[in-house]
């Protein structure tokens, strides 16, 4: 394995840790203002991602420094080339950073509300916006010869990419509800089990739809080979799964289900672009793929040496946090927020 | 106004905008671990109620430094791909390495620290949030270890129409980094504790829990005179370094066209023609600038006129001189607050040990309305080291009007800019709103708020800090 294709896993691991610690984060976010009846109640379904939700967004700033320095024209073609749909994810990302912590700052029920919408608008364009870059990444984008991205805004929208953006959003919803579940007790958690019992089905359903259209549309998932079509499938029945458990009560597993369906998911989309890091759809010769967008070996290497040695401190000390705050929040709790 | 404007408009507004709440960030973070450390051995409540006044302003302030560096994280790829594309293999790894090792310590730690304080011992408690000053630290050296790349680029060749690292050593004892890393760091110890000993100094002048202000106005006031005193003796290094590596820039910000006299005056103030290239009127201090630049009392510097010839010769046809009333008046703006800042805090130690604030009343107010002072060294000592670099981004390798996004438009840059402000403009005014109100509660005691909406729920309560 050359460094280039080591990095290249890196980085999809670091987008697909993302996506899995971000996406309940997303979920809760946008459910809790639904769920909770009340401020108290609220407050509780926030604090489930209050501890964590600022670390796992980190996964995504450190997925981009590593694209930039590891990958600079991916890094360069991606974000100059999906430029609005950027913009509204950061400004999203924004509202929903800030609102978590300036909602509780004022007593007032206006005020409240107003930052629950926020976080609300915050957690629900992102993974709308996942969804819809990660079906481009799946179709290939107009690059030229230069490495550019050209043709603007509105081609990112078609259909395919639509159904990824309602797709994603759905399944973070229900990863989120099931996060709940694992971290709340009582109401709280009957309330989030019988919102996930009822959307999995649409859930599913879109799940196998996209993937059936990726399946004919592109050949990402069986660029190595048809065996490789197993892993969008697994990402299907695991979700089934999940929700059969989660009607079971078994909220620890089904969790862990929902956590794999979003694994399975994008890391078959990954498996399936490599070599490539952006398909073009304008010419075979103009992919950019890890060989031709990616640093000198030097700065691999490197950044290989300090990834190796950090990471397992990172993993360390985030899954520490996890077990200091596993005890489930009862609405008697004292709440942060 | 084209898209390279409109993008240098944007960098440079979010920029300066995420680098009011950073150093904020930093300095309160280091201030907070001492206060907590002062409760954790010294048992005192008093200290605990400290940390929590100031923990509250901090996290207030954390949101908004990092919701607005994430921006920053991507900008470089949206707007100046060309430029990415160019130096990635050098600056990248700088960004990369500052989120895996300073960006996750930060907020993991930081969600332990907020949550955790019935949940952890006191002192694992207290590690984290000396974890999270830490991470505020390391997160300052490697990006400016990027910055210090672009000012003074080392350790790299050019290969495949691209600069490529040579010696990751090199770019990490650049000497341009560790003149700018102290002379950053110890400006933002300087602003938090003027924060604080501006904040505490209203408290005392408006006789809130005085005692608990009046700790913390000294543990301020120390960090501060400290800060302030190391924050001039680097910037004077770097004066010294600016000599050796951007001569164009250390000429603006003495607004010298021609080549100095020997002894060289230094410009206190001048009336600047850049159309004619003179100053019509100046203010001088004789022998003060070979003194600063020289440390002795003699020898001349060069001036932009001659500068600029030198640079045609080596880097082609263009013009290599910066805004020069910019770069000049920012570096006074700076030097200034540097200058009024110690005056300050000296006398602020001398008070607070003699425990005479409170008899001070005119004293109090002035240092609230310094916490100001320090925000103007900041902005504008960042502007003139940015602007004082124009027309390069990356000094003498790379111009700033060809690091632009080629296919990104107008259009698309005009909406993220307004966008972006339009939203910046809310944050900063909900933030000093939250600020001002947290500040004016005259009674910091924890509240507890029965909430009984739900009928179903006989017992709720929730502590509100
Ligand atoms: C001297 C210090 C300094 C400077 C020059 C910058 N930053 Fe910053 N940044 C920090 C010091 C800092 C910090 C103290 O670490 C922050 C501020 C508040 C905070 O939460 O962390 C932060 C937050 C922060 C975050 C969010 C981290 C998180 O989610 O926890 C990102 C992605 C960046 N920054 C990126 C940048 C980039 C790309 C910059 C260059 C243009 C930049 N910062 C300038
Ligand atoms: C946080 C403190 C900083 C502030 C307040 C700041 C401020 C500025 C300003 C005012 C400009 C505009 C100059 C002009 O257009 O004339 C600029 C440009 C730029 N700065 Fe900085 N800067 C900061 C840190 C950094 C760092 C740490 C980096 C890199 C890691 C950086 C990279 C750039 C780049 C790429 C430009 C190019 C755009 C341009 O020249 O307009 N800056 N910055
Ligand atoms: C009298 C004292 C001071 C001197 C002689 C001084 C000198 C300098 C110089 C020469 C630079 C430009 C470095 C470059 O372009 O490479 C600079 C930058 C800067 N200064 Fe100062 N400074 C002083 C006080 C202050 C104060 C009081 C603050 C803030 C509280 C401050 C904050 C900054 C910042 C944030 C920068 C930009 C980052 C950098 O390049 O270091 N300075 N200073």
């Amino acid at each position: 394995m050359s460094l280039s294709e080591f990095w290249f896993i890196l980085i999809a691991i670091l987008f697909i840790g993302f996506f899995v610690l971000e996406g309940f984060d997303f979920g809760v976010g946008i459910v809790s203002r639904f769920l909770g009846k009340n401020d108290l109640e609220k407050r509780a379904y926030i604090n489930t991602i209050g501890p964590f939700w600022d670390a796992n967004e980190v996964w995504l700033i450190t997925a981009g420094g590593a694209m930039f320095a590891a990958f600079p024209h991916w890094y360069a073609t991606m974000f100059s080339g999906f430029y609005i749909p950027l913009v509204l994810m950061l400004l999203a990302l924004i509202l929903r950073g800030v609102s978590f912590e300036f909602r509780s700052k004022v007593n007032n029920p206006k005020w409240r509300n107003t930052w629950d919408w926020a976080l609300f608008i915050g957690s629900f364009l992102p993974p709308i916006l996942w969804g819809v870059v990660l079906a481009n990444f799946m179709t290939g984008m107009p690059i030229d010869q230069n490495k550019e991205m050209v043709g603007g805004f509105i081609q990112f929208l078609h259909p395919f990419a639509l159904l990824g953006g309602v797709m994603f959003l759905l399944l973070c919803i229900v990863h989120g509800l099931q996060f709940i579940t694992i971290r709340t007790e009582g109401t709280l958690q009957d309330r989030a089990r019988n919102v996930g019992v009822k959307l999995a089905p649409f859930t599913i359903l879109l799940l196998l739809v996209f993937i059936l259209i990726g399946l004919y549309t592109t050949d990402i998932f069986t660029y190595h080979g048809s065996l490789w079509v197993i892993v969008p499938f697994l990402a299907l029945i695991a979700l089934f799964a999940a929700n059969v458990l989660n009607i079971k009560k078994y909220d620890g597993w089904a969790f862990a289900l929902t956590s794999a369906t979003i694994v399975l998911l994008t890391a078959s989309i990954f498996i399936g672009m490599f070599p490539r890091v952006m398909i073009s759809s304008m010419n075979e010769a103009y992919h950019l793929t890890v060989y031709n967008a990616s640093s000198g070996d030097y700065t691999l290497k490197i950044m290989s040496y300090f990834s190796l040695t950090l990471l397992p401190f990172v993993l360390g000390y985030q899954a520490w946090s996890y077990y200091i705050f596993r005890k489930r929040i009862k609405k008697k709790d004292q709440l942060e927020y | 106004m084209d898209v390279l404007d409109l993008a240098r408009l944007q960098f440079a507004s979010t920029t300066i905008f995420h680098y009011i709440y950073v150093p904020i960030s930093i300095g309160l973070a280091l201030i907070i671990a001492i206060l907590q450390t002062l409760y954790v051995v010294k048992n005192d409540e008093m200290y605990k109620r400290a940390t929590k006044f100031w923990g509250t302003l901090f996290l207030i302030n954390f949101a908004v430094g990092v919701v607005t560096g994430i921006l920053q994280e991507f900008q470089f790829g949206m707007n100046w791909s060309t430029y990415s594309r160019f130096v990635g293999d050098v600056f990248g790894p700088s960004l990369a390495i500052e989120g895996l090792l300073a960006f996750f310590m930060e907020s993991t730690f930081i969600g332990i620290w907020v949550f955790g304080w019935n949940r952890l011992s006191k002192k694992v408690h207290l590690l984290s949030i000396w974890l999270v000053s830490l991470g505020t630290i390391l997160s300052s050296f490697w990006i400016l270890s990027a910055n210090a790349f672009m000012q003074s680029p080392v350790g790299y060749e050019f290969a495949d129409g691209r600069a490529q690292m040579t010696s990751f050593t090199e770019i990490l004892t650049n000497p341009h980094l560790w003149v700018q890393f102290p002379h950053v760091l110890f400006s933002a110890f300087l602003t938090g504790a003027f924060l604080v000993a501006g904040i505490s100094a209203w408290k005392i002048y408006r006789k809130h829990d005085v005692e608990v202000f009046k700790q913390s106005f000294r543990v301020a006031i120390i960090i501060g005179t400290v800060s302030v005193l190391f924050t001039m003796v680097f910037g004077h290094q770097q004066m010294q370094h600016l000599y050796e590596t951007q001569p164009m820039k250390l000429a603006a910000a003495e607004g010298l066209w021609q080549n100095s006299q020997d002894p060289a005056p230094f410009t206190v103030a001048a009336v600047i023609d850049t159309e004619n290239q003179a100053n019509s009127f100046e203010i001088q201090i004789p022998y003060l600038l070979s003194f600063l630049t020289f440390n002795e009392f003699s020898g001349s510097l060069q001036g932009l006129l001659e500068l600029q010839e030198q640079y045609v010769e080596t880097y082609g046809p263009g013009n290599y001189i910066p805004p020069v009333k910019t770069v000049f008046w920012s570096f006074r703006i700076m030097v200034a607050s540097g200058m009024i800042t110690l005056l300050l805090a000296l006398y602020g130690w001398y008070a607070s040990r003699k425990d005479k604030l409170e008899s001070k009343p005119l004293f109090l107010k002035l240092m609230t309305v310094g916490i100001g002072l320090p925000f103007l060294g900041n902005t504008f000592g960042w502007i003139m080291t940015e602007m004082g670099r124009q027309p390069w981004v990356v000094f003498g390798i790379m111009q700033t009007e060809d690091a632009v996004s080629p296919t990104v438009t107008f259009n698309e840059v005009l909406f993220s800019f307004i966008s972006f402000t339009t939203l910046y403009a809310i944050l900063a005014g909900v933030s000093v709103y939250l600020f001002v109100n947290h500040i004016r509660k005259e009674k910091h005691v924890e509240q507890v708020d029965q909430v009984t909406e739900d009928p179903f729920e006989e017992e709720g309560t929730a502590v509100v800090s």
